[in-house]
């Protein structure tokens, strides 16, 4: 059946030469199946081609049943973000199948379990069937791990099909099973006989081709959680108390990883970073709080359900003036349905998060060394502010893996902010917890156990004087109110600046932040090459810094982009500078996926128009 | 801690302090208030037992109850945090510093009600910490709403009759297998002071539920969490002598009648039993007792049950000796040569 589909001469017609390192591969699975080594293994491989490359995990909220859909997008331009399209498909889900296919590019290769015995439905596609089953069974393996190790027969196949080495996948197995050769071999010779399958029943292939090129030396793959958590032990954490929650959990998990090798005295088993699971995020971020209050680096990481609870003690934080850090992997909430979607839903309650008038620095990393270098910055901020800082990161970002340059070593000193020793206390004769001695609204403090009989001062939200002793009068607490507005001015000046690319004749503005930046670079180029130059603003952090205004002030209107309904970014610099409200455009988009370049700068033409 | 000599014919204690040194700011709790009596005892009990009040934490959710931390211990780091969530508070503290010594002050309803899932999580999780529940069965700072410890059939004026029995703060600590589980009246500050001392020498979570009247909201004769009804109902489990570490033992110990329980900082409590035949460290019959004095409409006060062989939280999670709070950056952030490693094993 297959070699009559393949040598349909109305096929042949419509193939116009390869495509070189510009494409995308789709394998849809079924959640559980095990595909993740498979497609893990096929971007490695791609990657060490020296081939640009990205994987975007669609995944849905369940253990295993439901379908999922994993991306591979090649490209020799380095474009990483999402796309819409792609031109190889392996269907391995009989559910969706008649809708993956319908969906692949014109041209495009299909690869299903012969088992399936399809029927082809278009003419401009070429269809491969793989015998799927017989493969896994001829391999070997018990029959527990048959479903794990046919995947391996696509992997084989694409290998034959667009020319992925078969020694990088090798070496992606390697590196995957840790070097141990009895799952290297056994998931190797079912790569081979896939592989093999294609070369004996099939003509060559020449419409996509992976070709070696040099687009990826002396970088590395990570997913955003990984970087984040391993920031965070190289920013100095110390404790650490979470709930699970998806897209978070993963970031808690590579974190006690790096903790328990980097941060663990091999001699006594003693860590110098303590991580609890707590029972809800109410309690996780209460403990945050403890242990910043006492003195330690801390911090929690949830999503968008768990900083509603949260809220509280954000409020708490922000007015008694605690060290704190909140990681929040973006996802759709609440309840069930989309919480394995990407979204940046969470800004303005983030920002806002309490009651009372609480304004809280956000980071907003964008790559994977921004997710790794935050974890350093995030609690510096918040011990030399000490207040709450949230890091929103997302589930883009946080749980699919990235190109980056190897992360560099932090260089500064960690910052602890102002905390007075019984030295200190010694020579000043005591001090006031809540004073602006420096005129930045960040007062002084002590922390428990500290040694000296006027150390000791009294914690509660609102309230209080300035030497923390109990005061309902107004005076008090709107001069306390009027400090913590400058202490958010401190704020807005030492948070990470945007980073901006003006470029000379640029008609338009462009503003975004996070993980909208590969798409947006992207849409750039194609604005680009519709005679639209543009300039851009990447934030970075809230409160906006001075730049993001004289930005704003270039330009007669600015587009704001978000991944989420009402178009929250924009919102927030409206409020930020009510005068430049009406050139303050927003272009936002909410459907659980990664923004493409596509609807970016469609969106943006469309402005124009 | 610089300590100025004391003036002469000062009484001080062995670190050279007076008892004003261990005095709160002024309280505001309602005139004749348990509670007030409560923080009495804590001052008197740090005081005696000579701990240096600046490695004292306090902590508290809200409530009148959680008021009371501003009233003992100047010289202490004092938290008052948000409603019933007290306990991960504590926790995150004393994993940051697990020298510090943590006393939580909660009530019926910071604990009982809206804290009593971060209540149980603290007691499971042994977190080194002295959690006293100054019990009155009323909200007072809301005008007399039950909470959860309230009697069942009990009239109060703003919330009519309460129709739902009452939790039981140690069954539920003794549940949660509590290493420690002890209830007291605030009106018998013998008995307070005795077990505030025991607990302050546990190693985990101390749990010591006091009776504590409130005078304005719920001391009416038929409340068993009246004055009246206290004195009328209270059956004394033993008769409690704390013997510090530092002290002889010169307590008349009368084969049969007395047990002594040692403490891991080498104090002992030396019960006399005075009711039934109590073995503290016999869990089912601590709770037997407990279900039967509710049966009865008694409360039984005294040292209900003790175990100090669960591990504590920041023991189970081996933070280093060293507080997390005091390493230097050397030992929060590791070396060049670490990032390193961890890039090549990516690449």
């Amino acid at each position: 059946m297959a070699i009559d589909i393949q040598q349909d001469p109305s096929l042949t017609q419509v193939s116009k030469g390869p495509i070189i390192n510009d494409f995308s591969i789709v394998a849809a699975t079924i959640n559980g199946s095990g595909s993740q080594t498979a497609n893990t293994t096929l971007i490695r491989a791609l990657f060490k081609m020296g081939i640009p490359v990205n994987g975007k995990n669609l995944f849905p909220s369940n253990i295993s049943g439901l379908p999922t859909w994993y991306t591979i997008r090649v490209s020799k331009d380095g474009y990483v973000a999402r796309r819409d399209e792609y031109e190889v498909l392996v269907a391995m889900n009989r559910a969706t199948q008649e809708e993956d296919i319908q969906k692949l590019a014109s041209n495009g290769l299909c690869l299903f379990p012969e088992e399936w015995k399809l029927k082809p439905t278009r003419s401009d596609i070429l269809y491969y069937p793989m015998p799927v089953a017989a493969l896994a069974k001829a391999s070997g393996a018990d029959a527990a791990l048959r479903d794990y190790v046919a995947n391996m027969v696509y992997v084989g196949a694409l290998s034959e099909l667009i020319g992925i080495e078969l020694g990088e996948i090798e070496n992606a197995l390697k590196f995957h099973f840790k070097g141990k050769a009895k799952a290297i071999n056994l998931n190797l010779g079912v790569v081979q006989a896939g592989a093999e399958h294609i070369r004996s029943n099939f003509a060559p292939s020449d419409r996509y081709r992976a070709e070696r090129m040099n687009g990826t030396a002396g970088q590395v793959l990570i997913e955003g959680n990984s970087a984040a958590g391993l920031g965070a032990v190289f920013g100095g954490v110390s404790v650490v108390a979470w709930y699970p929650i998806t897209p978070s959990t993963s970031m808690i998990d590579s974190l006690k990883e790096y903790a328990d090798d980097l941060r663990v005295d091999a001699a006594t088993g003693e860590t110098t970073c303590a991580v609890v699971q707590a029972e809800d995020e109410l309690a996780a971020i209460g403990m945050v709080i403890g242990a910043g209050w006492a003195g330690a680096r801390s911090l929690t990481a949830t999503a968008g359900p768990g900083i509603s609870l949260m809220s509280e003690f954000a409020g708490l934080s922000y007015f008694a003036e605690i060290p704190a850090v909140i990681w929040d992997i973006q996802r759709m909430g609440p309840s069930t349905g989309l919480p394995t979607r990407v979204s940046q839903g969470d800004l303005l309650m983030a920002y806002f998060a309490s009651h009372g008038d609480t304004r809280h620095v956000v980071l907003l990393p964008g790559n994977m060394a921004e997710c790794f270098e935050f974890g350093t910055t995030s609690l510096d901020l918040a011990e030399e502010l000490q207040t709450l800082v949230f890091v929103l990161s997302d589930l883009d970002l946080g749980m699919n893996l990235w190109m980056t340059d190897p992360f560099k070593y932090p260089e500064q000193p960690l910052k602890r902010g102002k905390v007075l020793t019984a030295e200190d206390l010694a020579r000043m004769g005591g001090f006031a917890r809540y004073r602006d001695v420096d005129g930045d609204g960040v007062g002084q403090r002590t922390l428990p156990g500290t040694q000296h009989p006027l150390a000791a001062y009294f914690t509660r939200g609102t309230g209080h004087t300035d030497e923390a002793t109990y005061s309902e009068r107004p005076d008090d607490w709107e001069n306390n109110l009027r400090r913590l507005v400058r202490k958010h001015e401190t704020a807005r000046k030492i948070v990470p600046a945007p980073i901006t690319d003006e470029v000379e004749g640029a008609k338009i503005g462009i503003i975004s932040y996070g993980s909208n930046d590969p798409g947006v670079q992207e849409a750039r180029d194609i604005l680009k090459k519709n005679n639209l130059p543009s300039s851009y603003m990447r934030i970075r952090a809230l409160p906006f810094s001075e730049s993001v205004r004289e930005f704003v002030e270039k330009f007669d209107y600015v587009y704001v982009i978000d991944n989420n309904f009402d178009g929250q970014m924009a919102q927030l610099l409206r409020l930020d500078m009510p005068d430049k409200a009406n050139g303050i455009v927003s272009l936002a988009k909410c459907d659980g996926l990664p923004l493409t370049a596509r609807w970016i700068s469609g969106a943006i033409l469309e402005q124009e128009r | 801690m610089t300590v100025a000599p004391p003036p002469k014919n000062t009484k001080v204690n062995m670190i050279g302090l007076e008892r004003a040194d261990y005095k709160g700011k002024p309280s505001t709790l309602c005139a004749g208030c348990g509670h007030d009596s409560i923080s009495a005892q804590i001052i008197a009990v740090c005081y005696e037992l000579s701990i240096p009040p600046t490695n004292v934490i306090k902590l508290s959710g809200i409530g009148c109850s959680s008021k009371t931390p501003a009233y003992y211990l100047n010289q202490s780091h004092g938290f008052n945090t948000v409603h019933g969530r007290m306990p991960s508070v504590a926790t995150g503290a004393t994993l940051a510093n697990h020298k510090l010594i943590a006393i939580g002050a909660s009530g019926d309803g910071d604990t009982g009600s809206i804290g009593l899932g971060q209540f149980k999580h603290a007691v499971r999780r042994n977190v080194p910490m002295v959690y006293i529940v100054e019990d009155n069965g009323v909200y007072g700072l809301t005008k007399g709403q039950f909470s959860a410890t309230a009697d069942e059939g009990q009239k109060l004026k703003y919330s009519g009759v309460n129709d739902l029995p009452p939790l039981d703060l140690c069954m539920e600590a003794l549940i949660a297998d509590c290493g420690f589980v002890a209830r007291s009246f605030s009106g018998d500050p013998k008995q307070v002071q005795a077990l505030l001392k025991a607990a302050l020498s546990h190693r985990g979570t101390a749990v010591i539920d006091i009776i504590s009247p409130c005078v304005t909201f719920n001391n009416h004769d038929e409340s068993t969490k009246s004055y009246a009804y206290g004195k009328a109902h209270e059956e004394i489990l033993q008769e409690i002598t704390y013997v510090a570490p530092q002290q002889e033992i010169t307590v008349d110990y009368e084969e049969g009648t007395t047990r002594e329980v040692k403490m891991h900082d080498g104090s002992k409590i030396i019960l006399k039993k005075l009711g039934p035949d109590h073995d503290p460290t016999n869990k089912y019959r601590a709770m037997e007792l407990l279900e039967r004095a509710h049966q009865e409409k008694h409360f039984l006060t005294g040292l209900l049950y003790v175990n100090e062989e669960r591990a504590t939280l920041p023991e189970l999670v081996k933070v280093t000796d060293t507080p997390l709070v005091h390493l230097p950056q050397e030992k929060l952030r590791p070396g060049r040569e670490a990032l390193a490693k961890v890039m090549a094993d990516l690449g």
